[in-house]
């Protein structure tokens, strides 16, 4: 059995910033998790350990225009290019129902010369024709997945159309029944598919979402995630938060490269100790946004309020403790200085989580026909955008609202955009920018 | 007795006023460890006045300087008298005291006596190390210092820290609102070379706006400690040690800022670690005091009808101001700057003035030696005196604790740090080893 834990994985480091120091009767303390992966593996090694599912629309919209199921083979097909000797993979056809398109026989395939050219083969043969049940890929997916026998699971689904012969509660009930067995990003090609079905997909399995407004960009798109796939070297990865008794976690959530709310997806882990999941990693490094209420102490007193380490499971579902951690501490202060500046990546970070937040709520808005509202959230997402230095959401903003003054959140919406621009604005909402350093 | 204050607060929690139960360690509800504020003793009068020898033995003149580059000056009381915050002159000399006597015999003045302690409560060093929370004492504490169960940073041996050498106590506490200690303390005893005693201590308050306050005040106290016990058996002058010994201390705090910073915390300010010292020998009939900064020394007589007095002149922003005569004492203490000081050892450190200064006490008493987180609460010597129990010369440490828990009990804003030094020394093997 491929043992990820071996010596020569990724060092785990955890870093906290936070400003420590509490007035008389503070009780929340925000800090933030830095957590760094490095110096792995060469990289021909962990390959071995890695299967991969590409999940393929092949509904009947996918032939209009022409283009775009040509575009979805080319794209897989460089996919299948980029995989390395002995990673097991194999390519599903996703319609109402999902069927095996290679290598078939309820198995994957491991990756050499030979089974990259038959792939390749078998791709031809993708037509498009039927209805869009995205559960069943997924299902199928993990059943394929679960027999091979690697550390590293992971699936790439494209889609381009709406979750229509399927019902939001099934694949809902498809997404919990997969979370933490494989992980998978999303992409959503052309623009007649639902921003919120994709990014649900990515979020329930931590993989990332994106659209690929022009099929002809399938190919890059598909080559860079199937890179950054074959870069992951520990599966399934866990934040263990501990906090002492009488204190309440407010939240975690991911901040960096993107906002993600994990909150809600805790796991208890033993006494006061709870495990958030990351999903898998290669060399990286990712920001957590921790928010712990703590019981009020007399001034000079300090406390441990929470202890953030790394766990990763085993195969054999018993977990392994990958040695960094951070603690996050409490300091009771009557220095008014101390206590009242706010730590550079607390609030950079609430920043970023607060103009994700304006965008998504400005975006429903303007949809629901509230003009008003909309310029306010999307003014203050300009505004956000503007002094965090997130270059990339304020370009996409602008395609959606004219922008009068920025610094002062001044906009305008424009009357007309493009259903891409506003897509693409949606599904990137979540993309964060770290702090200048 | 009545004006010990630590008396009307048990048995209430001295840090959050909860109730406590005799026995109690620790506080059961905010974890503060109670020996800093030991139960009473039993009020009994204690008669013991001093530790002088009986039959008013001469004390040998102090001996001419033979070490170190300065002519060390030795002064009579009537010399240089010590003035106190109201410029009052430290009281003149008077025939030699004749009236210093024993009330009873020589081995009940040993403070280890247990009777002498009766409520003393117990050291908690001495429980077996059972690695129980004392917040909660549900928990035990992780390898980082906190408890397992309610995460409270456990008591660090800096918070609370109390020696005793010889004839001298001392006692240092992180007091209640700061989150460590970051004054530090040496107290020790050895002998001159004729075999005569000496007692010393040293107090340093390491400067809170500068890094690594608590190393600076750790390295000045060993430093001048150091320097203390090595030259005093040597036969140097006490106050020429004195001179040598703070200028070795701040040498030693000017080593830490050379230290290399990799591991540490990179402040943005990187101001270099500093501290105020203040030091006393009490050898051969001889007083001497020294200081840089503004932590003081103080003298209080057993017989309190005489007047007891501030040994040392603080280096501080008010200080100067009322020495250059530009405002009168209240006016300058009440400005916000009163407290900035113009002294202190450290790198940064303009230029290195280490006071000195010699007495000839012609009655016994004791030298408090103490930081502004005790004098801040006491200032004047006659509030100092008022607060000092009348037998501190035969239980030093017990006096410390009086001290410390009056700061405390005053709100305790800054770290407490005092020494106890009794004068004169009293022969070796008679005071508690």
């Amino acid at each position: 059995m491929a043992n990820f834990a071996k010596p020569g994985g990724p060092q785990f480091s955890v870093d906290v910033y936070q400003n420590e120091y509490l007035p008389e009767g503070g009780r929340e303390v925000n800090a933030i998790v830095t957590v760094t992966a490095r110096g792995g593996t060469a990289p021909a090694g962990p390959g071995a350990s890695a299967a991969v599912v590409l999940m393929v629309d092949c509904s009947g919209s996918m032939d209009y225009p022409p283009t775009k199921m040509r575009n979805a083979r080319d794209a897989t097909a460089a996919a299948v290019d980029t995989l390395r000797d002995g990673v097991h993979f194999g390519i599903v056809d996703g319609t109402h129902v999902a069927r095996e398109v290679y290598p078939g026989g309820g198995r994957l395939a491991v990756a050499d010369p030979t089974t990259r050219a038959q792939a390749k083969q078998a791709l031809r043969r993708l037509g498009a024709g039927g209805g869009t049940a995205i559960g069943t890929w997924l299902r199928l997916a993990d059943r394929l997945l679960a027999g091979a026998d690697v550390s590293i699971r992971h699936g790439i689904l494209l889609t381009d159309g709406r979750n229509e012969h399927e019902s939001a509660a099934e694949l809902k009930d498809t997404l919990d029944a997969c979370a933490g067995r494989f992980t998978c990003d999303a992409r959503g090609v052309g623009t007649d598919w639902e921003v919120k079905e994709v990014t649900g997909i990515a979020s329930a399995l931590l993989g990332t979402a994106d659209i690929v407004a022009d099929p002809a960009r399938l190919t890059e798109d598909f080559t860079r995630i199937m890179e950054s796939t074959m870069g992951k070297e520990v599966a399934d990865v866990a934040l263990r938060v501990w906090t002492p008794v009488g204190t309440r976690i407010k939240f975690v959530k991911q901040v960096a490269p993107a906002v993600a709310e994990l909150t809600d997806r805790r796991t208890e882990a033993g006494p006061r100790a709870g495990d958030y999941p990351s999903g898998s990693w290669g060399e990286e490094s990712r920001d957590y946004h921790l928010c712990v209420e703590v019981p009020a102490a007399g001034l000079g007193q300090e406390m441990l309020a929470a202890r953030v380490s790394l766990v990763a499971a085993r195969p054999d579902g018993s977990v392994q403790n990958l040695g960094a951690q951070g603690l996050v501490r409490a300091v009771w202060t009557d220095d008014m200085a101390a206590s009242t500046s706010l730590n550079a990546q607390v609030a950079h970070y609430t920043g970023q989580a607060e103009l994700a937040q304006a965008i998504k709520e400005g975006m429903d808005l303007r949809r629901a026909g509230d003009m008003d509202g909309a310029t306010a959230k999307l003014g203050r997402a300009v505004q956000l955008a503007g002094v965090s230095g997130n270059a990339d959401t304020a370009k996409l903003l602008a395609k959606v609202v004219d922008v009068v003054d920025a610094p002062t959140g001044t906009v305008r919406l424009k009357a007309k955009v493009a259903e891409a621009d506003e897509m693409t604005l949606e599904t990137r909402s979540t993309k964060t920018v770290r702090v200048k350093k | 007795m009545s004006q010990m204050p630590q008396q009307a607060a048990l048995p209430k929690c001295p840090s959050c006023a909860e109730p406590l139960e005799p026995g109690d360690l620790f506080c059961g509800a905010c974890g503060y460890d109670l020996s800093a504020v030991p139960a009473p003793p039993a009020d009994q009068p204690t008669l013991t006045t001093t530790g002088a020898p009986d039959g008013g033995v001469d004390w040998p003149e102090p001996e001419p300087a033979t070490t170190g580059g300065t002519e060390p000056r030795a002064h009579r009381a009537a010399d240089v008298p010590g003035t106190d915050s109201g410029g009052t002159p430290l009281h003149t000399p008077e025939p030699a005291a004749s009236g210093v006597r024993f009330d009873r015999p020589a081995e009940a003045t040993e403070p280890t006596e247990p009777e002498e302690y009766p409520l003393q409560a117990p050291d908690p060093r001495a429980e077996p190390p059972a690695q129980v929370c004392v917040a909660c004492r549900a928990g035990r504490v992780d390898g980082d210092g906190y408890c397992e169960n309610c995460g409270h940073a456990q008591p660090r041996e800096r918070d609370h820290m109390e020696r005793e050498s010889g004839p001298a106590a001392a006692i240092s506490d992180r007091g209640l609102r700061h989150h460590r200690n970051e004054d530090d303390f040496t107290v020790a005893h050895t002998a001159l070379p004729d075999g005569s005693p000496a007692a010393l201590a040293v107090v340093c308050d390491g400067v809170s706006s500068a890094t690594r306050p608590d190393e600076a005040s750790t390295a000045a106290s060993r430093a001048a400690g150091d320097v203390l016990l090595a030259a005093l058996p040597r036969g140097t002058h006490p106050q020429a040690a004195m001179h040598e010994a703070i200028v070795a201390a701040a040498k030693a705090v000017d080593a830490l800022a050379e230290a290399p910073d990799g591991a540490r915390e990179h402040a943005p300010h990187q101001n270099a670690p500093a501290c105020t010292i203040v030091a006393s020998v009490v050898a051969s009939g001889l007083l001497v005091v020294g200081w840089v900064g503004d932590s003081r020394a103080y003298w209080v007589p057993d017989d309190r009808s005489a007047p007891p007095a501030r040994l040392t002149e603080d280096d501080s922003w008010a200080a100067q101001m009322v020495a250059a005569g530009l405002m009168n004492e209240a006016e300058a203490y009440a400005d916000e700057r009163a407290h900035a000081i113009t002294g202190w050892l450290g790198a940064d450190a303009y230029e290195l003035e280490p006071h000195t200064a010699s007495f000839k006490p012609d009655r016994s008493g004791v030298v408090l030696v103490c930081t502004d987180g005790l004098w801040n609460y006491a200032e004047a010597p006659e509030e100092m005196a008022e607060v000092l129990p009348p037998d501190a010369a035969a239980r030093p440490l017990h006096a410390a604790r009086v001290l410390v828990g009056h700061a405390l009990d005053a709100g305790g804003h800054d770290n407490v740090t005092v020494a106890v030094v009794p004068f004169p020394t009293p022969p070796q093997g008679a005071g508690s080893a």
